[in-house]
């Protein structure tokens, strides 16, 4: 295997590796704690929130905006270092 | 003044900017007309992605849909933004490196056959006409309540400046019209939502003021107050819905990655100039979407608490102004069965004498809440730019296939420039055609067909861009069998337990799996996934030029331009 192969290699299963574990945070806030731990969330309220229902119509949103930002700068030195960035 | 001219002047300064921008921004060649020239700035592009994205549907039906659904709703909440994620992962940057104009483009050229393009060409047409109708629709609605036009003409007017500024500047057009339709309709979408946020609870930032004490002294929580109102009056706990929880979870995959899959958003991360920025834009698209999607679940909160004090057990000849407009529309409708002149809007449907459309919580939300007359009209102004900026990109989607993708690409491979240009502005005004045509006759089964728009969606295209980015060995007879199975499904699902095309609607109780159709797409679409893996396993591997393909879009460098092929 060339060095170009092996590099491009590395990077794609670096890159496969954020991808997972981002995911999984998107699963969890809002397939998780907005629905299928709604229920026992809910006994924990926060001002006039139930913390389930939250969830559901506000944090999993801001935690979405804040993954993919998280994603960009993850990306962005990620391509620095294999030299992919332009 | 009153709120009709304000309604005149605020909606004819934005139709004036509109058409200025088109005319500053005409198209003069095929790449600048199907990807804006491919050097728009992540910025515009964010602005311009939201503006697509959030149509009439987002703008006028959101709020009103949870206000009424409570926490059902947040299926719309987490399902239309969530599928951003996804997009902004999984899809946008290497389509974006991939580098071409169209999602049958990849879709044609990754699985190496015309049948494959043609596939995605239908598909791409079904999910765009059935979603256009109910743009221009939205358009006739607003025009009809707050110009006191009929509304085929409010559809007639639409249609004209769409086509001025989609035929003429096709993408590149469209892509600055977007951005100043974005600022249109985010600052009339929270003007109000800060006042009345204001007014009910003393918080002017409405995200909080949802989760605030009510200003009457009383210091209950507003979520606690219409909780204890709405089961007063026999409907379910507004934080708790009634939907089953394998439906709710159902309906926001299927929503998720409907969003993901649709061909009008994914182009727009083909007009930005590098891979970084195609992810960075999704990201700002994400950000600019979020600004009224939280604000969405308090407007509809505030909205329903409101309306519940005005109508609630009170004379039919007090109701102030706002009810009789709106009673003349007949989206809103007051029977007295009980002919005691009091309004009583209950749960139980024997005893309810009101029905409220839930189209017109946003509308009439302004003028509940008393605000004056300058808001009144900027919501009107809001709800057009809406439902125009994602007309406008569902019109190109649909040219660029018609042009591009079949008679270029299938029909007429030699076929010049400028005929294909000519070809592609010809397509946009018949496009604006039929479906200015749906939207004065909209068929019986409009609400439906949304539904069905994501579930194909997410059946048709998602997996097979998916698995042809992130599946090398994916091949051609995986990737068709899957689309196919996916589509199938979804059509027969829908028109069996949604359309009743096979004979009497069955009872949900029927569902499969205890899933309605409209959550039905992320069945269909894990059933692709099964089918294209299956099918793979059995037939050749891709040619190793298309499997060189997949090892070069997943490099962000060298994106460059977009090839003109």
């Amino acid at each position: 295997m060339s060095d170009k192969q092996s590099k491009s290699k590395a990077y794609w299963k670096e890159n496969l590796r954020y991808l997972l574990i981002l995911l999984v945070v998107w699963f969890v806030v809002s397939y998780g704690a907005g629905i299928l731990f709604k229920t026992p969330l809910d006994k924990i309220q926060i001002g006039g929130f139930k913390l389930g229902f939250w969830f559901a119509q506000q944090g999993s949103i801001y935690v979405f905006v804040v993954l993919i930002f998280i994603y960009v700068g993850l990306m962005n030195k990620l391509d620095k270092k294999y030299g992919y960035d332009e | 003044m009153s709120v009709q001219t304000w309604t005149y002047l605020l909606v004819g300064i934005t139709f004036a900017l509109y058409i200025g921008i088109a005319i500053w921004s005409r198209a003069g060649s095929t790449k600048e007309f199907y990807i804006a020239g491919g050097g728009v700035s992540p910025l515009a592009n964010g602005m311009a992605t939201a503006a697509d994205w959030m149509s009439a549907a987002s703008f006028i039906s959101m709020a009103g849909i949870i206000a009424f659904a409570g926490y059902d709703g947040s299926v719309y909440l987490m399902g239309w933004t969530g599928g951003y994620v996804l997009l902004a992962l999984l899809l946008a940057p290497y389509l974006r490196k991939f580098g071409k104009f169209t999602v049958p483009d990849f879709i044609g050229d990754r699985y190496y056959s015309k049948v494959t393009r043609i596939v995605a060409v239908f598909c791409a047409l079904l999910v765009s006409f059935t979603y256009v109708a109910g743009q221009m629709r939205g358009v006739g609605v607003v025009f009809s309540r707050f110009l006191e036009v009929p509304v085929e003409w409010g559809v007639i007017i639409g249609m004209v400046i769409v086509l001025f500024y989609a035929v003429l500047g096709g993408m590149k057009g469209i892509t600055y019209t977007q951005v100043a339709q974005y600022c249109v309709l985010i600052f009339a979408f929270m003007v109000p939502a800060i006042f009345i946020s204001i007014q009910m609870t003393g918080n002017p930032i409405p995200q909080l003021g949802m989760g605030s004490t009510l200003n009457d002294g009383s210091g209950t929580f507003l979520l606690d107050k219409l909780d204890g109102l709405s089961t007063e009056l026999g409907f379910s706990e507004y934080t708790n819905g009634s939907k089953s929880m394998i439906d709710v979870f159902a309906i926001t995959l299927a929503l998720m990655v409907g969003t993901a899959g649709l061909p009008h958003v994914i182009v727009r991360f083909f007009t930005v100039k590098k891979v970084r920025d195609a992810r960075k834009s999704a990201g700002l698209a994400l950000l600019f979407i979020a600004i009224l999607y939280t604000t969405a679940p308090a407007v509809a909160v505030f909205a329903r608490t409101n309306m519940i004090h005005t109508v609630s057990d009170q004379d039919y000849a007090t109701m102030p102004s706002w009810f009789k407009n709106w009673e003349t529309t007949g989206l809103l409708k007051f029977d007295d069965k009980n002919e005691d002149g009091k309004i009583k809007y209950v749960a139980d449907p024997a005893n309810n004498e009101l029905f409220v459309d839930r189209d017109i919580m946003v509308l009439a939300n302004p003028e509940i809440a008393n605000l004056p007359a300058w808001v009144i009209a900027l919501v009107a102004a809001g709800g057009l730019a809406a439902a125009l900026s994602t007309a406008a990109g569902l019109l190109l989607v649909i040219s660029a296939s018609i042009s591009h993708d079949l008679i270029k690409k299938i029909f007429k491979p030699n076929i010049s420039e400028k005929g294909e240009l000519w070809a592609a502005r010809m397509s946009a005004t018949v496009a604006v055609v039929v479906a200015g045509y749906f939207g004065i006759n909209p068929p019986g089964f409009v609400a439906a067909v949304v539904a069905l728009a994501f579930g194909l969606a997410a059946a048709s295209f998602f997996p097979a861009i998916v698995l042809g980015i992130f599946y090398k060995k994916m091949n051609k007879e995986g990737a068709i069998a899957g689309m196919v199975v996916g589509t199938l499904l979804m059509l027969f699902y829908m028109a069996k337990f949604k359309l009743g095309w096979l004979g009497e609607i069955p009872d949900s109780s029927e569902w499969w799996f205890g899933i309605s159709p409209e959550g039905f797409g992320s069945v269909a679409m894990i059933a692709n996934f099964i089918v294209s893996l299956t099918i793979m396993k059995f037939t050749p591997d891709p040619p190793l030029e298309v499997q060189e393909i997949v090892e070069n879009i997943r490099i962000p460098k060298g994106a460059g331009e977009a090839s003109t092929h």
